[in-house]
C-alpha cells in the first residue's frame, strides 16, 4: 500500500488529510475535505484516512467504498421511509378484515388507487423481499460506514502527539500567540487544566490537554445499538421467537389456540360487555351527546387447557386447566410465553338457545322445546308423548337460486324447519326466522309460541408469542447510551506550541464551542496567556 | 490496522460476504413464511374422525397404500356443494382402483350436513370437525380446499377453490396406486 511519510517521520496510510502524529495537513489530500479552500482545517475524523475516499482497486474494493459512503446510507434511509410511508395508505392485507379476495378488496373498497395499491405489492409491503433487502442495504450501509470510520478515527487519535505541527495548531478554530510566557504560567494553565479533569501530555514542552475522547465513541455505540434492533427484528421472522395468530372463540366454547401445535386449548366462560353509565355523574357532560352507548370493557373469562397426553388429532384430547383470568383490553392473559390479547367482538351475534312453547289442541301446555344451534339435537320428547322433530336447519338464512340455503355455519339468524308430532299420529310442521314461526301445515291445530331466545357473543382473540423483545431492549439500551455518550459530553482539546520566542496556543472540540471557550477562560486564569479568538468570526 | 493491501482485501470480503450472505438467509426465510405449513411433498398429518354415514371411524394412516382425496368443505359453500356430484361419480369409478375420498365437513351442527349428504345421495366416507381442529391441523383458508395424498402419506397436490370434473380426473390419476 502506498504510506504518506510526514516531514515529523510518521508514516501515515493513503488518504490522511493530516498527519496521525503531528496534524501536519498532508499536502496532495487537503481536497479531500476542502481544506485547500479554507482558512480553518476541517478536523472531520481528525483528518484520518476514511476507506470511502480512496483509489478502488477491485470489485470488493468498490462495493465496500459504495457502502462505507454516508450519502448511499442516505439515500437508503429514505427510501425505505418512503416505502414503509406507502404501505400505510390502505390496510396491509393481514389486516384487510374482508372475506374478499385481495385482488377484489383493494379496487372494490379504494377504486383505482387500490387496485394500484394491490398491484404495486404494497398489500405485503413489510414482508417483501424488496423492502426487506433495503432494510438489510440499511444494515450493511451501517456496519461498513461504521468499519471504516471508527479505526481510522481511532487509530488516529491514539497516535496523536503533543507536539503538533505549527500549520495544524495555527490552523484551528481557537487560537492565540502570546509573547513572553514563563515557566510559571505553564505550570498554571497545566494545574488549572488538571482541576478541569483534562489529561495533559508534553513533549519538547508541547502540551496536550485532553477530555472527554470517549464521546467520539457514542455514534459507533450508537450504530451497534441499531444493528441489534435490526438482528432482532430477523430474529422475529422465526417461530420459534415470534408467532402472531387469531382465534374467534364462542362463549361457551372450547377452542384449539392457533400457533401452539394443538397443545393448548382456550375457553370462553363468558363475555363481558359494558358502557359507561349514563347516569353517573362523572360521565354526564361527555355522554351529552353521544347517541349510542359508549363501551367502557369488553372482556373474555377465559379458561385455558394444556393437552395432558397426545391423542391423533380429532379426537377429544384429555385436557389440564393451566390458568383462567380475565382478558380485557390491554391486559392479555399470559401462559406458558404466550398471550391472549382482546382483539374483537361480534356482540350479541349468535343465537345459543330458541325456546318455544307447545299448545296441544286442547289448549294445554305440552311442554317447551329449547332449540340450541350448535347442539346435534334432532328430536326433542316432550310430555305426553308430544314430540318435535327438526328437519332442516339453516344457521344464516337465506334463499338462492337452489332454495333455501346458509351463508355460514354461525347460527346469525337460523332458519328451523320442525315438526310437532302428537301422541295420535297428527303431524304439522312449522318454519322458524326472525323471531317469527310460520305455520307450514293446513289447518293448524297446535300453538307455537316463542317465548325466549339466548344471544351469545364471539371474542375475538390475538394470540401472540414475542421472546424477540428483550433483544430489541438490549438494542434500544445500547442505542440510547451511544446517543448519550456522543451528545452530553463533548471532545474537548486545547494545545500548547512554543515557537522562538512565541507560544501558540489552540482549542478544538466537536461540538458546544462556547463551553469550550469558557473552559479556556478559566484555564488560562492567572496566566499570561492571551485569550483565544474564534478565528472563524472572520471569515 | 491492516499490514498490507492483502489483509484489507481478505478482511473486506470476508465482512462483505457475512452480510449478503444474511441479507439472502432472511430474504429467503421471508418467502419461506409466506408458503403455506403443509406444502406439496410434505407428510399430511394425521387424523382420527368418527364418520357420520356409519359407524365407522376414519383414521387417515390406515388409508396408507390407497391414494386419497381430502376434501375440506361445508354446507354454507355454495362452489363445494358444485363439487361434490363430481366427487361422487368419480368415486364410484376410482374406489376400485384404490381411491378412498375423505369429505372433512367443517359446519358446526351435524344436521345440516346430514340433510345435504342424504338429499345428495353421496356414498363416500364423511366426517365431521366440528370444532375446527382438522382445518386448524391443515392450514385451511379458503373453502372448498383439496389435498390429494399418495399411497405413501405424502401430499401430492394441493387445490384451493372448486374442481372441475376433468380436473378431478387427472389429480386422481396422479394418486392413483401403481399395479
Amino acid at each position: 500500500m502506498k504510506k504518506v511519510k510526514c516531514e515529523c517521520g510518521h508514516i501515515n496510510h493513503e488518504g490522511t488529510v493530516l498527519c496521525e502524529a503531528c496534524g501536519k495537513p498532508i499536502e496532495e489530500n487537503q481536497h479531500i475535505d476542502n481544506n485547500d479552500k479554507n482558512k480553518l482545517l476541517n478536523m472531520r475524523y481528525d483528518g484520518s484516512a476514511r476507506r470511502s475516499q480512496t483509489k478502488k482497486r477491485t470489485i470488493v474494493d468498490k462495493t465496500w467504498a459504495f457502502f462505507s459512503s454516508v450519502k448511499v446510507g442516505v439515500w437508503l434511509i429514505a427510501l425505505t421511509l418512503i416505502a414503509a410511508a406507502l404501505g400505510t395508505l390502505y390496510p396491509q392485507e393481514q389486516f384487510k378484515q374482508s372475506r374478499l379476495p385481495s385482488s377484489q378488496f383493494y379496487e372494490q373498497e379504494y377504486g383505482i388507487t387500490g387496485k394500484i395499491f394491490y398491484q404495486l405489492g404494497f398489500h405485503n409491503l413489510y414482508s417483501s423481499w424488496w423492502f426487506i433487502t433495503l432494510v438489510a442495504l440499511i444494515g450493511i450501509s451501517l456496519v461498513i460506514c461504521s468499519i471504516d470510520r471508527v479505526i481510522p478515527l481511532h487509530r488516529a487519535l491514539k497516535n496523536q502527539k503533543p507536539k503538533r505541527h505549527e500549520i495544524f495548531v495555527k490552523r484551528q478554530r481557537f487560537f492565540s500567540e502570546t509573547e513572553g510566557v514563563s515557566d510559571k504560567d505553564r505550570e498554571m494553565l497545566i494545574q488549572n487544566l488538571k482541576n478541569r479533569r483534562y489529561k495533559v501530555r508534553e513533549e519538547d514542552g508541547h502540551i496536550l490537554a485532553e477530555k472527554n475522547r470517549f464521546s467520539r465513541w457514542g455514534p459507533y455505540v450508537n450504530h451497534i445499538g441499531l444493528i441489534i434492533i435490526l438482528v432482532a427484528s430477523i430474529l422475529r421472522m422465526f417461530d420459534f421467537m415470534h408467532t402472531e395468530d387469531y382465534v374467534w372463540v364462542r362463549e361457551g366454547e372450547t377452542k384449539v389456540v392457533p400457533t401452539t401445535d394443538q397443545q393448548y386449548y382456550i375457553k370462553n366462560e363468558k363475555f363481558i360487555y359494558e358502557v359507561y353509565d349514563r347516569n353517573d355523574e362523572r360521565f354526564q357532560e361527555a355522554l351529552k351527546n353521544e347517541e349510542f352507548d359508549v363501551p367502557s370493557n369488553f372482556q373474555t373469562n377465559a379458561v385455558v387447557y394444556k393437552v395432558k397426553e397426545e391423542v391423533i388429532p380429532g379426537q377429544e384430547p384429555e385436557l389440564e386447566e393451566v390458568t383462567r383470568g380475565e382478558i380485557r383490553l390491554n391486559h392479555p392473559l399470559k401462559f406458558d410465553g404466550y398471550s391472549a390479547y382482546q382483539s374483537g367482538t361480534q356482540l350479541r351475534s349468535e343465537y345459543e338457545t330458541i325456546s318455544f312453547s307447545i299448545k296441544n289442541s286442547d289448549g294445554q301446555d305440552v311442554g317447551d322445546f329449547n332449540f340450541k344451534p350448535n347442539v346435534d339435537k334432532r328430536k326433542y320428547e316432550l310430555k305426553d308423548g308430544y314430540n318435535v322433530v327438526v328437519t332442516d336447519y339453516y344457521p344464516q338464512f337465506e334463499i338462492t337460486e337452489e332454495g333455501p340455503s346458509s351463508s355460514s355455519k354461525f347460527p346469525r339468524n337460523p332458519g328451523i324447519i320442525f315438526e310437532v308430532n302428537g301422541p295420535n299420529g297428527h303431524s304439522e310442521r312449522y318454519f322458524y326466522l326472525n323471531e317469527d314461526i310460520v305455520a307450514l301445515s293446513e289447518d293448524q291445530q297446535f300453538n307455537v309460541n316463542l317465548e325466549d331466545t339466548k344471544l351469545i357473543t364471539a371474542s375475538g382473540l390475538t394470540i401472540k408469542k414475542d421472546f424477540s423483545l428483550p433483544v430489541f431492549l438490549v438494542g434500544a439500551i445500547i442505542f440510547m447510551i451511544g446517543v448519550a455518550q456522543g451528545l452530553y459530553w463533548h471532545h474537548r482539546r486545547v494545545w500548547l506550541h512554543p515557537t522562538g520566542n512565541k507560544v501558540l496556543f489552540a482549542g478544538h472540540t466537536n461540538k458546544n464551542w462556547y463551553g469550550l471557550k469558557n473552559e479556556i477562560e478559566q484555564a488560562l486564569e492567572g496566566t499570561n496567556i492571551n485569550m483565544v479568538n474564534d478565528q472563524q468570526e472572520k471569515f | 490496522m491492516f499490514k498490507n493491501k492483502k489483509v484489507r482485501l481478505i478482511f473486506r470480503t470476508v465482512v462483505l460476504t457475512a452480510l449478503i450472505a444474511a441479507t439472502i438467509a432472511v430474504i429467503y426465510l421471508n418467502s419461506l413464511k409466506d408458503n403455506p405449513v403443509l406444502a406439496e411433498g410434505d407428510d399430511a398429518p394425521n387424523f382420527m374422525l368418527e364418520r357420520l354415514d356409519s359407524n365407522e371411524v376414519i383414521e387417515l394412516d390406515q388409508l396408507k397404500g390407497k391414494g386419497v382425496m381430502i376434501n375440506f368443505w361445508a354446507t354454507y359453500c355454495e362452489p363445494c356443494k358444485k363439487e361434490m356430484p363430481y366427487m361422487e361419480e368419480l368415486y364410484k369409478e376410482y374406489q376400485d382402483k384404490g381411491i378412498e375420498i375423505v369429505a372433512v365437513s367443517v359446519d358446526k351442527n351435524r344436521m345440516v350436513i346430514e340433510n345435504f349428504y342424504n338429499r345428495f345421495d353421496l356414498s363416500f366416507p364423511l366426517v365431521h370437525d366440528k370444532k375446527g381442529t382438522i382445518m386448524e391441523l391443515y392450514q385451511v383458508q379458503p373453502l372448498p380446499t383439496s389435498f390429494f395424498i399418495n399411497p405413501d402419506g405424502t401430499i401430492e397436490r394441493v387445490v384451493k377453490g372448486p374442481l372441475t370434473l376433468d380436473r378431478l380426473e387427472t389429480y386422481f390419476k396422479e394418486i392413483l396406486p401403481k399395479n
